[in-house]
């Protein structure tokens, strides 16, 4: 866990795509998701059109409110005409995507590789 | 702090809206359910309900009251069912009223999720007294 005030987030820049693993394995408190909403917020309002791929790949486990979060964003991704892609999920949690049809809403793929080609 | 008091598998607890005590009252259960011989997916199961409904209970449950006001978390474990109650002293509310998250209407809503994600997860939830207190079931062999 990083001490409090750091960043939540492991950010790199490559080829044009913003790319975002969370440092928390657990993303469930809900000072922790609004920082890390505004921590992305923040990478999106950076590009003019942003282009933002999550990495589950540290997270083991997410509530409903971190669910709420990653909306948000993509609606500020929408509103920027900018693409977002989510990747890594674990099995577990991709089941809650599935059971709150979020999977109908995000534009998952099941690695980072085949996310970033999917960008344009 | 959550003060326990046990008797057999049975814990009772009162937790206030920190993260200190969510966690140790979390892992008390965890553990229990380790003993008890359960699976990790069910440990995931049970994890992500109890984060969502004390979730509603502080947020929802709890609006207007002072930050400190705590809930009451009970359970029992046995080999084959665990028992979860959780008790906020708010005015309690009708389930019946909350939007199904999975129209497509309601996608793009970032909340209202907790609820279907207690019911998906559980494997029978009701509110009880005036709906402020949630009981919810898990039985392993009946995993969904």
């Amino acid at each position: 866990m990083p001490p409090s005030g750091a960043s939540r987030l492991r950010v790199k820049h490559m080829n044009g795509v913003t790319q975002v693993e969370f440092i928390d394995r657990n993303i469930l408190d809900e000072a922790n998701i609004h920082q890390i909403g505004e921590e992305i917020a923040g990478l999106v309002d950076a590009a003019p059109a942003p282009k933002l791929l999550i990495s589950f790949s540290n997270v083991d486990h997410l509530s409903s409110a971190a669910l709420g979060t990653l909306i948000t964003i993509n609606n500020r991704v929408k509103n920027r005409k900018g693409q977002l892609r989510l990747a890594n999920i674990d099995p577990q949690i991709y089941e809650v995507f599935k059971i709150t049809k979020l999977d109908k809403l995000f534009q998952i793929h099941d690695t980072a590789e085949a996310a970033l080609a999917s960008v344009t | 702090m959550p003060t326990p008091s046990r008797q057999s598998d049975a814990t009772v607890l009162t937790i206030t809206n920190s993260r200190e005590d969510i966690d140790r009252a979390e892992s008390g259960l965890l553990d229990a359910l380790t003993r008890h011989g359960y699976p990790e997916a069910a440990r995931f199961a049970v994890r992500l309900a109890l984060e969502e409904c004390l979730v509603n209970a502080f947020r929802h449950g709890h609006k207007g009251l002072p930050p400190t006001t705590p809930v009451k978390f009970s359970y029992q474990v046995a080999p084959d069912t665990l028992i979860m109650e959780i008790e906020d002293q708010g005015p309690g509310f009708n389930p019946e009223q909350v939007k199904d998250p999975t129209l497509d209407e309601n996608l793009e809503l970032p909340s209202g999720r907790g609820l279907l994600l207690m019911r998906a997860y559980m494997t029978s939830i009701e509110y009880l007294g005036r709906g402020n207190r949630v009981r919810m079931v898990y039985s392993p062999k009946a995993v969904k």
